[in-house]
Protein backbone atom coordinates (compact mmCIF):
# COMPACT_ATOMS: atom_id res chain seq x y z
CA UNK A 1 0.00 0.00 0.00
CA UNK A 2 1.23 3.58 -0.63
CA UNK A 3 2.71 6.11 1.78
CA UNK A 4 -0.38 8.56 2.70
CA UNK A 5 1.43 11.26 0.22
CA UNK A 6 1.52 8.98 -2.96
CA UNK A 7 -1.81 7.70 -2.29
CA UNK A 8 -2.93 11.48 -1.67
CA UNK A 9 -0.85 12.46 -5.13
CA UNK A 10 -2.36 9.35 -7.47
CA UNK A 11 -6.29 10.14 -5.91
CA UNK A 12 -6.13 13.80 -6.82
CA UNK A 13 -5.19 12.88 -10.02
CA UNK A 14 -7.79 10.52 -10.88
CA UNK A 15 -10.34 13.59 -8.84
CA UNK A 16 -8.89 16.07 -10.87
CA UNK A 17 -11.45 18.81 -10.19
CA UNK A 18 -10.49 20.62 -7.30
CA UNK A 19 -8.33 23.50 -7.27
CA UNK A 20 -4.85 23.02 -6.56
CA UNK A 21 -3.88 22.88 -2.54
CA UNK A 22 -7.36 22.77 -1.47
CA UNK A 23 -7.71 19.38 -0.73
CA UNK A 24 -5.24 17.87 1.00
CA UNK A 25 -5.20 14.59 3.55
CA UNK A 26 -7.11 16.16 6.22
CA UNK A 27 -9.22 18.06 4.44
CA UNK A 28 -13.14 17.31 4.85
CA UNK A 29 -13.47 16.62 1.44
CA UNK A 30 -17.61 16.41 1.65
CA UNK A 31 -17.14 20.34 2.63
CA UNK A 32 -15.61 21.59 -0.55
CA UNK A 33 -17.94 22.93 -2.89
CA UNK A 34 -16.83 21.24 -5.82
CA UNK A 35 -17.76 17.38 -4.11
CA UNK A 36 -20.01 15.70 -5.95
CA UNK A 37 -21.42 12.13 -5.62
CA UNK A 38 -19.37 11.26 -8.62
CA UNK A 39 -16.58 11.86 -6.49
CA UNK A 40 -17.91 8.81 -4.44
CA UNK A 41 -18.13 6.27 -7.76
CA UNK A 42 -14.56 7.61 -8.77
CA UNK A 43 -12.58 6.92 -5.66
CA UNK A 44 -14.32 3.51 -5.39
CA UNK A 45 -13.12 2.96 -8.51
CA UNK A 46 -9.93 4.66 -8.41
CA UNK A 47 -9.55 1.75 -4.94
CA UNK A 48 -10.38 -1.06 -6.98
CA UNK A 49 -8.19 -0.43 -9.99
CA UNK A 50 -5.14 0.79 -8.43
CA UNK A 51 -5.04 -1.53 -4.85
CA UNK A 52 -7.98 -3.91 -5.86
CA UNK A 53 -9.62 -3.10 -2.55
CA UNK A 54 -13.56 -3.18 -2.69
CA UNK A 55 -14.63 0.16 -1.15
CA UNK A 56 -18.59 0.82 -0.71
CA UNK A 57 -20.91 3.82 -0.42
CA UNK A 58 -21.27 3.06 2.87
CA UNK A 59 -17.36 2.87 3.01
CA UNK A 60 -17.35 6.06 2.23
CA UNK A 61 -20.18 7.66 4.17
CA UNK A 62 -17.80 6.95 7.23
CA UNK A 63 -14.51 8.50 5.94
CA UNK A 64 -14.15 12.24 6.29
CA UNK A 65 -10.85 13.21 5.23
CA UNK A 66 -8.54 11.29 2.91
CA UNK A 67 -6.26 10.65 5.58
CA UNK A 68 -9.48 7.99 6.97
CA UNK A 69 -9.96 6.87 3.24
CA UNK A 70 -6.23 5.22 3.05
CA UNK A 71 -6.61 3.80 6.72
CA UNK A 72 -9.60 1.92 5.92
CA UNK A 73 -7.34 0.90 2.87
CA UNK A 74 -4.91 -0.18 5.28
CA UNK A 75 -7.14 -2.45 7.19
CA UNK A 76 -8.37 -4.05 3.95
CA UNK A 77 -4.90 -4.74 2.76
CA UNK B 1 -25.34 17.80 -22.09
CA UNK B 2 -27.91 20.54 -21.03
CA UNK B 3 -29.24 20.32 -17.99
CA UNK B 4 -30.15 22.89 -15.35
CA UNK B 5 -29.64 21.53 -12.12
CA UNK B 6 -25.91 20.70 -12.99
CA UNK B 7 -23.74 23.50 -12.99
CA UNK B 8 -21.68 23.71 -15.78
CA UNK B 9 -18.44 22.18 -13.85
CA UNK B 10 -20.68 19.43 -12.55
CA UNK B 11 -21.71 18.79 -16.33
CA UNK B 12 -18.42 18.42 -17.56
CA UNK B 13 -17.57 16.05 -14.18
CA UNK B 14 -20.62 14.06 -15.19
CA UNK B 15 -19.81 13.81 -18.68
CA UNK B 16 -16.01 12.45 -17.71
CA UNK B 17 -17.33 10.55 -15.42
CA UNK B 18 -20.29 8.79 -17.22
CA UNK B 19 -18.98 8.89 -20.86
CA UNK B 20 -22.92 10.52 -21.53
CA UNK B 21 -22.85 13.29 -23.55
CA UNK B 22 -25.92 12.76 -25.34
CA UNK B 23 -29.30 10.96 -25.29
CA UNK B 24 -31.99 10.27 -27.45
CA UNK B 25 -35.73 10.88 -25.80
CA UNK B 26 -38.69 9.43 -27.24
CA UNK B 27 -41.85 12.02 -27.19
CA UNK B 28 -45.13 11.21 -25.37
CA UNK B 29 -46.97 8.54 -26.70
CA UNK B 30 -44.04 7.03 -28.03
CA UNK B 31 -43.47 3.25 -26.85
CA UNK B 32 -41.31 0.82 -26.84
CA UNK B 33 -42.96 -1.79 -28.64
CA UNK B 34 -42.87 1.43 -31.23
CA UNK B 35 -39.62 1.64 -31.12
CA UNK B 36 -38.62 -2.21 -31.43
CA UNK B 37 -41.52 -2.73 -33.52
CA UNK B 38 -39.51 0.07 -36.12
CA UNK B 39 -36.44 -2.45 -35.68
CA UNK B 40 -38.17 -5.50 -36.27
CA UNK B 41 -39.92 -4.24 -39.72
CA UNK B 42 -36.42 -2.78 -40.99
CA UNK B 43 -34.38 -5.66 -40.05
CA UNK B 44 -37.33 -8.33 -41.80
CA UNK B 45 -37.19 -6.44 -44.72
CA UNK B 46 -33.31 -6.26 -45.12
CA UNK B 47 -33.21 -10.06 -43.97
CA UNK B 48 -36.16 -11.09 -46.38
CA UNK B 49 -38.10 -12.05 -44.05
CA UNK B 50 -41.68 -12.15 -43.72
CA UNK B 51 -43.75 -11.47 -40.27
CA UNK B 52 -45.55 -14.89 -41.18
CA UNK B 53 -42.35 -16.59 -41.50
CA UNK B 54 -41.26 -16.02 -38.05
CA UNK B 55 -42.49 -18.47 -35.17
CA UNK B 56 -41.34 -16.92 -31.98
CA UNK B 57 -40.85 -13.37 -30.60
CA UNK B 58 -39.73 -12.74 -27.06
CA UNK B 59 -39.95 -9.08 -25.81
CA UNK B 60 -37.54 -8.10 -23.13
CA UNK B 61 -38.32 -4.65 -21.35
CA UNK B 62 -39.66 -3.12 -18.06
CA UNK B 63 -41.14 -0.39 -19.54
CA UNK B 64 -43.83 -2.22 -21.85
CA UNK B 65 -46.82 -0.58 -23.63
CA UNK B 66 -49.38 -1.96 -21.11
CA UNK B 67 -49.29 -2.95 -17.93
CA UNK B 68 -51.20 -5.93 -19.59
CA UNK B 69 -51.49 -7.79 -21.72
CA UNK B 70 -47.61 -8.75 -22.84
CA UNK B 71 -45.96 -6.05 -25.79
CA UNK B 72 -44.79 -8.93 -27.49
CA UNK B 73 -48.26 -10.32 -28.33
CA UNK B 74 -49.64 -7.04 -29.63
CA UNK B 75 -46.43 -7.18 -31.79
CA UNK B 76 -47.29 -10.54 -32.90
CA UNK B 77 -50.17 -8.45 -34.45
CA UNK B 78 -48.56 -5.67 -35.42
CA UNK B 79 -46.04 -7.51 -37.64
CA UNK B 80 -48.17 -9.94 -39.18
CA UNK B 81 -47.17 -13.01 -37.29
CA UNK B 82 -49.05 -16.19 -37.45
CA UNK B 83 -51.26 -16.89 -34.26
CA UNK B 84 -49.73 -19.87 -33.91
CA UNK B 85 -46.66 -18.47 -32.88
CA UNK B 86 -45.64 -18.14 -29.24
CA UNK B 87 -45.06 -14.52 -28.07
CA UNK B 88 -43.70 -13.40 -24.87
CA UNK B 89 -42.45 -10.55 -22.21
CA UNK B 90 -39.38 -10.96 -20.15
CA UNK B 91 -39.31 -8.26 -16.95
CA UNK B 92 -35.70 -7.23 -17.08
CA UNK B 93 -33.26 -4.52 -17.54
CA UNK B 94 -29.41 -4.20 -17.64
CA UNK B 95 -29.21 -8.85 -18.25
CA UNK B 96 -32.22 -8.21 -20.33
CA UNK B 97 -30.43 -8.97 -24.20
CA UNK B 98 -28.11 -12.10 -22.32
CA UNK B 99 -31.21 -13.26 -20.61
CA UNK B 100 -33.18 -12.83 -23.69
CA UNK B 101 -30.77 -14.70 -26.03
CA UNK B 102 -30.27 -17.90 -23.29
CA UNK B 103 -34.68 -17.74 -22.97
CA UNK B 104 -34.99 -17.85 -26.74
CA UNK B 105 -32.09 -19.87 -27.94
CA UNK B 106 -32.82 -22.71 -24.87
CA UNK B 107 -36.51 -22.59 -27.03
CA UNK B 108 -35.07 -22.89 -30.48
CA UNK B 109 -32.80 -25.58 -30.12
CA UNK B 110 -35.39 -28.31 -30.05
CA UNK B 111 -35.92 -27.25 -33.06
CA UNK B 112 -39.92 -26.52 -32.76
CA UNK B 113 -39.01 -22.87 -33.79
CA UNK B 114 -36.96 -22.02 -36.82
CA UNK B 115 -36.99 -18.74 -37.32
CA UNK B 116 -37.58 -15.78 -33.95
CA UNK B 117 -36.99 -12.31 -32.98
CA UNK B 118 -35.81 -11.23 -29.50
CA UNK B 119 -36.85 -7.12 -29.10
CA UNK B 120 -35.32 -5.60 -26.25
CA UNK B 121 -35.69 -2.34 -25.24
CA UNK B 122 -37.00 0.76 -22.83
CA UNK B 123 -38.77 4.39 -22.37
CA UNK B 124 -36.66 4.45 -19.22
CA UNK B 125 -36.68 8.46 -19.22
CA UNK B 126 -40.56 8.06 -18.84
CA UNK B 127 -39.86 6.60 -14.96
CA UNK B 128 -36.85 9.50 -14.34
CA UNK B 129 -37.64 12.47 -12.23
CA UNK B 130 -36.10 15.83 -14.06
CA UNK B 131 -35.36 16.91 -10.80
CA UNK B 132 -33.15 14.05 -9.47
CA UNK B 133 -30.06 14.87 -11.03
CA UNK B 134 -28.39 11.28 -10.33
CA UNK B 135 -30.59 9.54 -12.42
CA UNK B 136 -32.21 11.99 -15.31
CA UNK B 137 -29.60 12.74 -17.03
CA UNK B 138 -28.87 9.13 -17.54
CA UNK B 139 -31.18 7.51 -19.43
CA UNK B 140 -31.89 7.15 -22.99
CA UNK B 141 -34.95 5.52 -24.85
CA UNK B 142 -34.33 2.71 -27.57
CA UNK B 143 -35.69 -0.33 -28.99
CA UNK B 144 -33.94 -3.06 -30.75
CA UNK B 145 -34.55 -6.25 -33.25
CA UNK B 146 -32.35 -9.59 -32.92
CA UNK B 147 -33.27 -12.12 -35.21
CA UNK B 148 -32.26 -16.14 -35.03
CA UNK B 149 -32.37 -18.66 -37.55
CA UNK B 150 -32.46 -22.15 -36.46
CA UNK B 151 -29.02 -24.18 -36.94
CA UNK B 152 -28.81 -27.61 -34.67
CA UNK B 153 -25.07 -27.00 -34.88
CA UNK B 154 -25.21 -23.78 -33.55
CA UNK B 155 -23.68 -23.21 -29.71
CA UNK B 156 -23.96 -20.11 -27.23
CA UNK B 157 -22.58 -20.26 -23.77
CA UNK B 158 -23.81 -18.74 -20.81
CA UNK B 159 -23.60 -17.30 -16.97
CA UNK B 160 -26.64 -16.60 -15.78
CA UNK B 161 -26.63 -15.14 -12.10
CA UNK B 162 -29.60 -13.41 -10.18
CA UNK B 163 -29.61 -11.74 -6.52
CA UNK B 164 -33.03 -10.66 -4.80
CA UNK B 165 -31.13 -9.12 -2.02
CA UNK B 166 -30.21 -6.21 -4.32
CA UNK B 167 -33.93 -5.35 -5.35
CA UNK B 168 -33.61 -2.00 -3.70
CA UNK B 169 -30.33 -1.35 -5.57
CA UNK B 170 -32.82 -0.22 -8.59
CA UNK B 171 -36.26 0.02 -8.07
CA UNK B 172 -39.55 1.96 -8.88
CA UNK B 173 -40.84 1.57 -5.53
CA UNK B 174 -45.17 1.94 -6.01
CA UNK B 175 -47.31 1.25 -8.89
CA UNK B 176 -47.17 -2.83 -8.11
CA UNK B 177 -49.12 -4.74 -6.17
CA UNK B 178 -46.94 -4.86 -2.92
CA UNK B 179 -47.12 -1.24 -3.00
CA UNK B 180 -50.63 0.23 -5.46
CA UNK B 181 -50.66 3.77 -6.69
CA UNK B 182 -51.87 5.81 -3.90
CA UNK B 183 -52.20 8.82 -2.71
CA UNK B 184 -48.63 9.09 -1.29
CA UNK B 185 -46.95 7.38 -4.43
CA UNK B 186 -46.72 11.21 -6.55
CA UNK B 187 -45.52 13.45 -3.34
CA UNK B 188 -42.24 14.22 -4.13
CA UNK B 189 -39.02 13.92 -1.90
CA UNK B 190 -36.10 15.62 -1.35
CA UNK B 191 -32.64 13.27 -0.55
CA UNK B 192 -29.80 13.81 0.34
CA UNK B 193 -27.53 15.46 -2.47
CA UNK B 194 -30.28 17.67 -2.79
CA UNK B 195 -32.30 14.60 -5.53
CA UNK B 196 -36.00 15.08 -5.78
CA UNK B 197 -38.22 11.83 -6.12
CA UNK B 198 -41.87 10.24 -5.96
CA UNK B 199 -42.92 6.85 -5.28
CA UNK B 200 -43.59 6.07 -9.32
CA UNK B 201 -40.36 7.38 -10.33
CA UNK B 202 -36.92 5.24 -10.57
CA UNK B 203 -34.60 5.06 -7.58
CA UNK B 204 -31.23 4.37 -8.01
CA UNK B 205 -28.05 3.82 -5.48
CA UNK B 206 -25.53 4.29 -7.21
CA UNK B 207 -22.80 3.56 -5.46
CA UNK B 208 -24.45 0.12 -4.74
CA UNK B 209 -24.95 -0.02 -8.24
CA UNK B 210 -21.78 0.56 -8.93
CA UNK B 211 -19.87 -1.60 -6.14
CA UNK B 212 -22.02 -4.54 -7.27
CA UNK B 213 -21.49 -4.57 -11.26
CA UNK B 214 -17.80 -3.99 -11.04
CA UNK B 215 -17.62 -7.13 -8.68
CA UNK B 216 -19.92 -9.81 -10.45
CA UNK B 217 -19.38 -8.67 -14.23
CA UNK B 218 -15.98 -9.54 -14.41
CA UNK B 219 -16.17 -13.04 -12.14
CA UNK B 220 -19.29 -14.08 -15.13
CA UNK B 221 -17.38 -13.18 -17.40
CA UNK B 222 -13.99 -15.28 -16.27
CA UNK B 223 -16.40 -17.64 -15.31
CA UNK B 224 -17.50 -17.98 -18.56
CA UNK B 225 -14.04 -17.99 -20.76
CA UNK B 226 -12.53 -20.28 -18.49
CA UNK B 227 -15.91 -22.85 -18.87
CA UNK B 228 -15.52 -22.54 -22.30
CA UNK B 229 -11.50 -22.02 -22.49
CA UNK B 230 -11.75 -18.72 -23.67
CA UNK B 231 -9.17 -16.18 -24.06
CA UNK B 232 -9.08 -12.60 -24.33
CA UNK B 233 -6.75 -12.84 -27.41
CA UNK B 234 -9.22 -14.73 -28.76
CA UNK B 235 -12.68 -12.13 -28.13
CA UNK B 236 -13.12 -9.78 -31.28
CA UNK B 237 -14.97 -7.67 -28.93
CA UNK B 238 -16.10 -7.38 -25.59
CA UNK B 239 -19.85 -5.67 -25.17
CA UNK B 240 -20.55 -4.68 -21.76
CA UNK B 241 -23.74 -3.18 -21.05
CA UNK B 242 -23.46 0.48 -21.27
CA UNK B 243 -24.60 1.86 -17.76
CA UNK B 244 -21.57 4.33 -16.82
CA UNK B 245 -18.24 4.44 -18.37
CA UNK B 246 -16.19 4.92 -15.31
CA UNK B 247 -17.77 0.94 -14.24
CA UNK B 248 -17.44 -0.33 -17.86
CA UNK B 249 -13.44 0.99 -17.59
CA UNK B 250 -13.13 -0.44 -14.46
CA UNK B 251 -14.73 -4.20 -15.13
CA UNK B 252 -12.34 -3.38 -18.26
CA UNK B 253 -9.19 -3.10 -16.79
CA UNK B 254 -10.24 -6.00 -13.80
CA UNK B 255 -10.13 -8.02 -16.85
CA UNK B 256 -7.33 -6.88 -18.84
CA UNK B 257 -9.13 -6.34 -21.98
CA UNK B 258 -7.60 -4.15 -24.12
CA UNK B 259 -9.72 -0.91 -25.31
CA UNK B 260 -10.04 -1.68 -28.56
CA UNK B 261 -12.04 -4.56 -28.00
CA UNK B 262 -14.50 -2.81 -25.61
CA UNK B 263 -16.75 -0.24 -27.78
CA UNK B 264 -18.85 2.20 -26.17
CA UNK B 265 -22.51 4.11 -27.30
CA UNK B 266 -22.63 5.80 -23.72
CA UNK B 267 -21.62 8.95 -25.19
CA UNK B 268 -24.29 9.00 -28.23
CA UNK B 269 -26.97 7.11 -26.62
CA UNK B 270 -26.77 7.17 -22.56
CA UNK B 271 -27.97 3.88 -20.58
CA UNK B 272 -30.37 2.04 -22.86
CA UNK B 273 -31.49 -0.91 -20.50
CA UNK B 274 -32.07 -3.75 -22.52
CA UNK B 275 -30.97 -2.29 -25.57
CA UNK B 276 -27.34 -1.36 -25.16
CA UNK B 277 -25.54 -3.96 -25.89
CA UNK B 278 -27.63 -4.73 -29.39
CA UNK B 279 -27.34 -1.09 -30.01
CA UNK B 280 -23.33 -0.95 -29.46
CA UNK B 281 -22.98 -3.61 -31.76
CA UNK B 282 -25.20 -1.26 -34.53
CA UNK B 283 -23.39 1.60 -34.18
CA UNK B 284 -19.81 0.60 -33.19
CA UNK B 285 -18.83 -2.77 -34.78
CA UNK B 286 -20.34 -2.30 -38.45
CA UNK B 287 -16.89 -3.24 -40.05
CA UNK B 288 -17.22 -6.94 -38.11
CA UNK B 289 -20.51 -7.71 -40.80
CA UNK B 290 -19.04 -9.86 -43.34
CA UNK B 291 -16.61 -11.38 -40.50
CA UNK B 292 -16.52 -14.02 -38.24
CA UNK B 293 -16.45 -12.25 -35.20
CA UNK B 294 -16.43 -13.68 -31.74
CA UNK B 295 -18.53 -12.19 -29.01
CA UNK B 296 -18.51 -11.79 -25.35
CA UNK B 297 -21.24 -9.84 -24.43
CA UNK B 298 -21.84 -8.72 -20.31
CA UNK B 299 -25.10 -7.00 -19.30
CA UNK B 300 -25.68 -6.43 -15.52
CA UNK B 301 -27.98 -4.51 -13.09
CA UNK B 302 -31.89 -3.81 -12.01
CA UNK B 303 -32.59 -6.87 -10.43
CA UNK B 304 -30.30 -7.71 -8.99
CA UNK B 305 -29.38 -9.66 -12.49
CA UNK B 306 -26.21 -10.33 -14.23
CA UNK B 307 -25.44 -12.22 -17.43
CA UNK B 308 -22.57 -12.99 -20.01
CA UNK B 309 -22.93 -14.66 -23.25
CA UNK B 310 -20.23 -16.00 -25.78
CA UNK B 311 -21.10 -16.56 -29.16
CA UNK B 312 -19.67 -16.54 -32.87
CA UNK B 313 -21.29 -15.18 -35.59
CA UNK B 314 -20.83 -15.54 -39.15
CA UNK B 315 -21.93 -12.75 -41.66
CA UNK B 316 -24.14 -10.80 -39.40
CA UNK B 317 -26.56 -8.32 -40.95
CA UNK B 318 -26.66 -4.77 -39.06
CA UNK B 319 -29.21 -2.33 -40.60
CA UNK B 320 -28.52 1.17 -39.65
CA UNK B 321 -30.10 2.86 -36.43
CA UNK B 322 -33.18 4.45 -37.04
CA UNK B 323 -34.31 7.63 -35.02
CA UNK B 324 -38.29 7.76 -34.95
Amino acid sequence: MDSLEIFTEKLLVELDSFPPESLKPDTHYRQLPEWSSMHVLIIIAFCETEYGITVTGEDLRGCSTLRDLHNLLLTRQ
Amino acid sequence: MEYELLSPSEQQLFVKTTGIRYRHVARPGLTTGDLCYAAATELLKKLNWRGEDVDLVIMVSQSPDYFLPATAIILQDRLGMKKSSVALDINLGCSGYVYGLSVISAMMQTGAFKKALLLAGDVSTAATNKKDKSTYPLFGDAGTATALEYNRDYEIAFDLNSDGSGQRAIYIPHGGIRHPIDSTTFKEQTLEGGIIRHHRNLWLDGSEVFNFSVREAPTSIQTLMNFTGTTPDEVDYLILHQANKLMDETIRKKLKFPAEKVPYTLHDFGNTSSASIPLTIVHACRERQALTTKWLLSGFGVGLSWGSALLTTHNVVLPEIQYI
